[in-house]
């Protein structure tokens, strides 16, 4: 049996505590998770069984049951959908949970089965569905099924449509019916919530270099006491003297095993220097204080009622160590809450005031200005002739031609999108065309995206008001008249043709495609009119700042609608290579088409989005847009939110066609930036240009990039954005990087990014999901990362320095211990003392250093974005700061072992009466002192000073003496050995011994605050310079202790009464005044925080 | 963490409500705690606040490390050498084992009287008290007077657990290595007369230890009878219930046996041997003039290069003489002191530059 210098107990303990820790975190965790799948398992579901509904539980649907659905339920598993409620089959669903898309979704059943709307009819079905296999993209689904009707077989395509996913909800349809495709870990909500990658702080990163240095230091130490035990040990009178004999065992067991157990047992003895619960703490510390970041009022957006949320507390430091910041334009750095501004119809421009529109451009006969009313289409209703004075000529012939090229256009924003119509109002009226007798102030659309809103928005104030879609007839209400049009075909928006379109039947029997689209794709595919005109107008509109979308149309023939009907139907129906042929289909659909008119829609740049950027970019953070958008539109909201600056030197890396011609720009461009360093640098880059130069050519690429103080990449692809950001990541600095984004867009590049931070915006919520941390407002990345950022690194670091240094001090003296008991692996200290150490003694004040620290005042370091470089490349974990903590443990722990050693090793009677001390107090006496000077010196390192501090800092102290007394003060039955009885009552016996203890601690702490003196004073910190200008704290030390939370508690009274006995408490001490802060970051907090503060200072 | 879906997404990921009451209750609590404004006291070092504090340092600690310097240095202490490795020591017959019992006899002087209690240590030398195997060597039970542990004593106490089949007690290489010499303190009065001098044995170990740690085995009858199926430690001369005459010395509370087992920190060390007692104010206990110390030689240090010593020292409220304290106080307050003068120069020279200069943005 190999001996172990400690119990199994004493070095266990500390590692069960750790685990324990984590195990209940991890297990409330579980918990709280194993409930809500029991909810979700557990949850009653009807399923068909045999011709009759079954009710169960949602974990015993198989694949290829039937289940019934109700009204507001949510699905239990991924169905196809066989028949709904309505004769049509269709039904809505919202996918909230899912995506965050809070529009309602249409989906619709294949008509063979939509009409089995009971029990047994459904009974009479035999149908077989194929489909791929699971897979994680909620919006592909492939599959057909095979329905055999009067022995005869139906094959019909499903897609995306007919799946209604897990964890969606049904909506505004009494019931449905649907046969289970996939079910439990197969159902793509479970597919897609595999945890994601683990991101990992760069504290992280330098805590565990350190654990492995520490890790070398340890088991160095065991080899120099091993190898230097052996030295002595072959001289026998060492070795084995007369009074301390081996036994037989000991003596005959081979030399190679005891040298391995003995540099085993050194292991042990010195294993604690390894702060096994520096993790815990860390953990601990990451958890508690990333609750901050949610309570914090500064971050709360009052509109909307969302306070920030912090997904993943492992990063919370790294919000300090910021140097990237890639931001997404969309919803980011505006609303995203669009406004139709402009459009440009059949080549002529118009403005719309006061839901009309008004024509802008050169007027032909401009002799009267206010009359060159374009007038809206109710005006022309109502009054037709009255127009008459309106710049295009007076004969009617003209209006009307006018009024149809409006109509189109607008019937083509009001036919060609996906939004729905909330019917709240409406439930239950579940038939007939009940839309038409809602008046349109009363209708709200939902959509997916916020654009073709605000286009639908603004043709019902012109007065194409869209009203709904039922079965498969949109409706629309033309100048008060109903329209309805059958909807043959949607062409999906998708992001590489970057257009949707829709075929239309109209009243007439006319069959038309409307197609709506970013410029670039539409345009191209136009062959008739205003192209030139348009084109101009986009690009004025793009450089306003405005969203340009163009629209389109094709009247087809009936003929060319076969064609395109069977092409669709071979393409959606395809099982392999689906997704390809549809393209060539939708290519083959959306050509020849003749240009309508383009609209601009407004987004407005969200609140301070300049302050931001520009505080962002004092604190020498580089900021990137990265945007969808085009060039001219994505640089004028540059420009207007100050990320790009008027001064600037705008460089541009466009159009670039090939490598070589990219290679030359690039090298051009770097050139210039060498030539002229004075002047600060902007670059735009293109997706194309982009992707060429990431090709071959990135490390030029890069060299322009870091020159450039602002970087704008348009016509970015999601994944482009993402490969940006792993591009800085990988770059030879290594930086850390940020991504800020809102949209599904975003989220591959949040995923990508160091931090990945979510604007809980408009476009759903999956980019909050993704992200490491949720936001409401681009403005309140500043304060969260100057001022919480700021803090967390600054905490951490300590934190992890400080473990680091305690445990040095605390195994150092067991190391010396060594040198003086023949390398017997004699422990210095008692085996209880080892154990608590770290789990008692020192861990309350550091964790609450961690939670509560606020080095300077969070107002100076909102206002002051420059103390963020005090921080940066991770400076507080240096090598040199990791070394200076270590030399001040290991003299530390050479004062303490030589300061006992010398005041007791000299064997001198240190007591009153004679008697004389052995080798357990002279350990006590190491420990008392090493547990003081460990704690003072992080009372030393903290600079707030909350009575939560003074309970923790001074508690362990006392709790270190009442529980040693204690433990000391009783004979432990079943305990093998009493060795500290009395001990610790006889060391505090002895008035030495308390000499001796304010000595050392005294020179221990001596050295350090020279040290931070002299250091303060010949090289200070920004931050520390701003921590003597600003922070004037007027409260005392004795006004901490007593100024409980509320300022109601009765110390607080206590300490106001102490003050004025000793007179002290004057009115000024009302302290730091919140409110004195600099116009920008005025926000209700001062108000709100003065009338706290007044109630809580003493 | 690995991302979870529960029910409650469902909640959050709902449409954006309108701001309602379920809004209004999402909006954090306005408390000091929450918002990270808890009333706080924020110190800085800087020169100028940790000024005062050194040359309060200095200006405490000098005077203290004078004080207890004096008091040190008022102790009178005396040390006898009589491991008698030297050829010329009387001691020195007594190195090798062949004489039993070896007495031998050391002259010395004291050229100052001792006032007040003197105390009477030995000392040893390169004795390693503090060695594992060794400290761990006993059993606390059994010298607690546990019946069980005392016929069935600790395996730690191996290889001296167990003789001729019989369980030892007390157990142990500590209780096995006790020190056994005699010594006896002799004044000379008159040149050949002398007295001897009154060596008080009680009092010596920690009160605690005599009365409560250490108990002599449960029973009514003599102590032989209770140590009875016991046998004594192999090097022991007699068994532990023939350590002293006197019943509240013997067995386990033998003060001689519970000083030996309280094992020293280091491998040189002093245990208290006897006290004298101030007999008088009027006279010194130990007045100045020649002393003879008679020893009975028995126990062997030479064979691992250790020293014995025989110590009689005074004692102040502090302890025994030892400089050490004195000198580290003075030390650390005049370097205090000169600190706070270098830093107090160093603020005035340096404070305009300090203070005016501006937070580079």
């Amino acid at each position: 049996m190999i001996d172990t210098p400690t119990s199994p107990i004493t070095s266990g303990l500390p590692l069960f505590f750790v685990i324990t820790v984590t195990a209940i975190k991890q297990g409330y965790e579980d918990w709280l998770r194993h409930n809500s799948d029991n909810e979700v398992n557990g949850a009653p579901v009807y399923v068909v069984r045999s011709g009759g509904l079954v009710k169960t539980r949602s974990k015993n649907i198989r694949v290829g049951d039937i289940v019934r659905i109700a009204k507001d339920e949510i699905f239990p598993a991924d169905l196809v959908l066989l028949s709904s409620g309505r004769p049509d089959g269709s039904c809505h669903i919202t996918t909230a949970s899912l995506d965050g898309e809070t529009n309602l979704k249409t989906h619709v059943a294949v008509p063979e089965t939509a009409v089995l709307q009971s029990l047994a009819n459904l009974d009479t079905l035999v149908a077989v569905i194929e489909c791929q296999q699971p897979e994680a993209d909620l919006y592909r689904f492939m599959g057909r099924m095979i329905i055999t009707q009067q022995m005869e077989e139906i094959v019909r395509p499903l897609g995306p449509e007919s799946l209604l996913l897990r964890g969606a909800r049904l909506k505004n349809t009494k019931e449905i019916f649907g046969v289970a495709v996939y079910t439990g870990m197969e159902t793509k909500m479970a597919l897609n919530y595999k945890s994601k990658s683990q991101k990992r702080s760069a504290v992280e990163k330098s805590m565990n270099t350190f654990l492995i240095i520490y890790l070398i230091i340890l088991i160095s130490e065991a080899i120099i006491s091993t190898i230097l035990k052996y030295t002595w040990q072959t001289e026998e009178k060492w070795d084995e003297p007369w009074y301390n004999q081996k036994t037989e065992h000991q003596r005959n067991s081979s030399k190679i095993l005891r040298f391995i157990s003995d540099f085993l047992a050194f292991l042990v003895l010195y294993n604690f220097i390894i702060p096994i619960s520096l993790y815990v703490t860390v953990e601990m510390q990451k958890f508690l204080g990333s609750f901050f970041i949610g309570w914090d009022l500064d971050l709360y957006h009052e509109e909307s009622g969302q306070k920030a949320q912090v997904n993943t507390s492992d990063l919370n430091e790294e919000l300090g160590q910021v140097e990237y910041v890639f931001t997404d334009k969309t919803g980011t750095l505006t609303e995203n809450e669009m406004q139709f501004r402009e459009c440009s119809i059949n080549g002529i421009k118009y403005q719309e005031i006061n839901g009309r529109l008004v024509s802008e451009g050169p007027t032909p006969d401009s002799s009267d200005g206010n009359l060159s009313y374009l007038s809206s289409f109710s005006h022309l209703n109502n009054l037709p002739h009255l127009t008459s004075s309106s710049s295009f000529g007076t004969s009617p012939e003209n209006e009307t031609e006018l009024i149809k090229e409006h109509d189109l256009f607008f019937k083509a924003v009001s036919l060609c999108h996906t939004v729905q119509i909330s019917n709240v109002q409406t439930d239950g009226i579940g038939d007939g065309p009940w839309q038409a007798s809602l008046a349109p102030s009363q209708l709200e659309y939902y959509a997916s995206s916020p654009d073709e809103k605000a286009l639908v928005e603004a043709a019902a104030r012109i007065g194409v008001v869209f009203i709904g879609n039922y079965e498969e007839t949109m409706e629309v209400k033309i100048l008060g008249k109903l329209e309805r049009y059958k909807l043959l075909h949607i062409l999906e928006f998708d992001s590489d043709r970057r257009r949707m379109s829709v075929i239309v039947q109209a009243p007439s029997g006319e069959k038309f495609l409307f197609a709506k689209g970013a410029e670039s794709s539409i345009l191209p595919t136009c062959i008739g009119g205003e192209i030139e005109k348009t084109r101009i107008h986009v690009d004025e509109f793009a450089l306003k700042g405005l969203r340009t979308l163009c629209m389109a149309y094709r009247q087809l023939t009936s003929k060319e609608y076969e064609v395109i009907n069977r092409r669709l139907f071979e393409a959606r129906t395809a099982l392999q290579h689906r997704e390809e042929k549809l393209a060539n289909a939708f290519q083959f659909i959306e050509k020849d088409l003749i240009l309508l008119g383009a609209t601009a829609v407004e987004d407005r740049l969200q609140d301070k989005v300049r302050e931001t950027i520009e505080a962002l970019r004092m604190a020498g953070i580089k900021v990137w847009v990265l945007t969808g958008d085009k060039r001219e539109t994505a640089v004028s909201v540059s420009l207007s939110c100050g990320h790009f600056h008027r001064t600037m030197n705008i460089l541009e890396l466009i159009n670039q066609k090939s490598d070589n011609e990219c290679a030359e720009q690039l090298r051009q461009l770097a050139r210039r930036i060498t030539e002229d360093h004075v002047i600060q640098h902007g670059l735009v880059v293109d997706g194309t240009s982009l992707s060429l130069a990431l090709r071959e050519h990135e490390k030029l690429f890069m060299d322009v990039c870091r020159n450039c103080s602002a970087v704008l990449c348009c016509r970015m692809a999601p994944l482009q954005k993402a490969k940006v950001i792993r591009l800085i990541k990988i770059s030879p600095e290594k930086p850390i990087t940020l991504a800020v984004g809102d949209g599904a867009n975003d989220v591959s590049m949040i995923q990508e990014a160091h931090v990945g931070i979510g604007i809980m915006g408009k476009e759903g919520r999956q980019a909050a999901r993704n992200s490491d941390y949720a936001i409401a407002r681009f403005k309140f990345l500043s304060k969260l990362l100057f001022v919480h950022g700021h803090f967390y690194y600054i905490r951490i670091a300590t934190l992890v320095q400080y473990f680091v240094f305690q445990n040095v001090c605390f195994i150092t003296p067991q190391f010396l211990y060594q040198f003086y008991c023949l390398f017997s692996q004699q422990t210095l200290y008692d085996s209880v003392y080892l154990t608590l150490y770290n789990i008692c003694f020192t861990s309350l004040p550091i964790l609450i250093y961690s939670l509560l620290e606020q080095h300077i005042n969070p107002h100076v370091l909102q206002n002051k974005p420059t103390l963020y470089r005090d921080i940066s490349k991770n400076r507080q974990l240096s090598m040199t700061n990791f070394l200076y903590w270590t030399i001040l443990g290991f003299s530390h722990a050479f004062i303490f072992f030589f300061g006992s050693y010398f005041l007791m090793g000299k064997d001198i009677s240190l007591l009153g009466n004679g008697q004389m001390f052995g080798n357990w107090t002279f350990g006590t006496l190491v420990f008392t002192v090493m547990l003081i000077t460990v704690t003072v010196k992080m009372a030393l390192e903290t600079h707030f000073w909350t009575w939560i501090n003074h309970f923790v800092t001074w508690g362990s102290i006392i709790f270190y003496f009442v529980f040693s007394l204690f433990y000391g003060g009783i004979l432990w039955p079943f305990s093998d050995s009493q060795n500290m009885y009395y001990v610790f009552f006889q060391l505090l016996a002895s008035g030495s011994v308390w000499f001796a203890i304010i000595l050392m601690v005294v020179i221990c702490l001596l050295l350090d605050i020279v040290k931070k003196v002299f250091d303060r004073h010949f090289h200070p910190t920004n931050t520390e310079k701003a921590q003597l200008t600003e922070t004037n704290s007027s409260i005392k030390c004795l006004d901490s202790m007593c100024c409980f939370s509320e300022g109601e508690t009765a110390c607080a009274s206590v300490g106001r009464m102490l003050e004025r006995v000793i007179g002290r408490c004057s009115p000024t001490h009302v302290s730091r005044l919140w409110s004195a802060s600099d116009p920008f970051y005025t926000n209700d907090r001062s108000i709100l925080t003065l009338s706290t503060m007044d109630s809580s200072t003493c | 963490m690995a991302m979870s879906y529960n029910s409650k997404d469902e909640v959050d990921g709902g449409p954006p409500c309108a701001p309602g009451g379920a809004a209004k209750n999402r909006r954090p609590d306005n408390t000091a705690f929450k918002q990270q404004r808890l009333p706080a006291w924020q110190p800085i070092l800087t020169a100028g606040t940790v000024l005062p504090t050194f040359f309060i340092i200095g200006l405490i600690f000098i005077p203290i490390g004078i004080g207890i310097f004096v008091t040190s240095n008022n102790i009178r202490e005396i040390e006898i050498d009589y491991t008698g490795i030297d050829p010329s020591s009387p001691c020195n017959k007594c190195l090798s084992r062949n004489v039993t019992p070896c007495i031998c006899t050391i002259n010395f002087t004291l050229e100052q009287s001792f006032e007040g209690n003197v105390f009477m240590y030995y000392g040893l030398s390169n004795f390693y008290q503090n060695h594992r195997r060794y400290v761990k060597s006993r059993d606390d039970s059994q010298l607690n007077g546990d019946p069980t542990a005392l016929l069935n004593p600790s395996k730690e106490c191996e290889p001296y657990r167990r003789n001729e089949d019989k369980p030892i007690a007390p157990c142990g290489a500590i209780a096995n290595s006790m020190f056994n010499d005699t010594l006896e303190l002799f004044l000379v009065v008159n040149g050949s007369f002398s007295t001897a001098i009154p060596l008080k044995k009680k009092g010596i170990a920690w009160w605690t230890d005599k009365n409560v740690k250490f108990r002599n085995p449960p029973g009514e009858g003599p102590l032989q009878e209770r140590f009875k199926d016991t046998t004594k430690p192999v090097n022991w001369v007699k068994p532990v219930y023939l350590l002293d005459s006197d019943q509240d010395n013997n067995g386990f509370i033998n003060e001689d046996f519970i000083v030996w087992m309280r094992t020293a920190a280091l491998p040189t060390f002093r245990k208290l041997y006897r006290i004298i007692e101030r007999k008088s104010d009027l006279h010194p206990t130990l007045p100045a003039g020649d002393y003879f110390l008679n020893i009975q030689y028995n126990y062997p240090v030479h064979s691992f290069d250790g020293r014995k010593r025989m110590i009689l020292s005074t004692i102040s409220w502090m302890g025994g003489k030892n400089p050490f304290l004195g000198i580290a106080y003075i030390t650390t307050g005049s370097i205090s002191f000169l600190l706070g003068v270098v830093l107090l120069v160093i603020n005035h020279k340096y404070r305009n530059s300090s203070n005016t200069a501006d937070i580079t943005i």
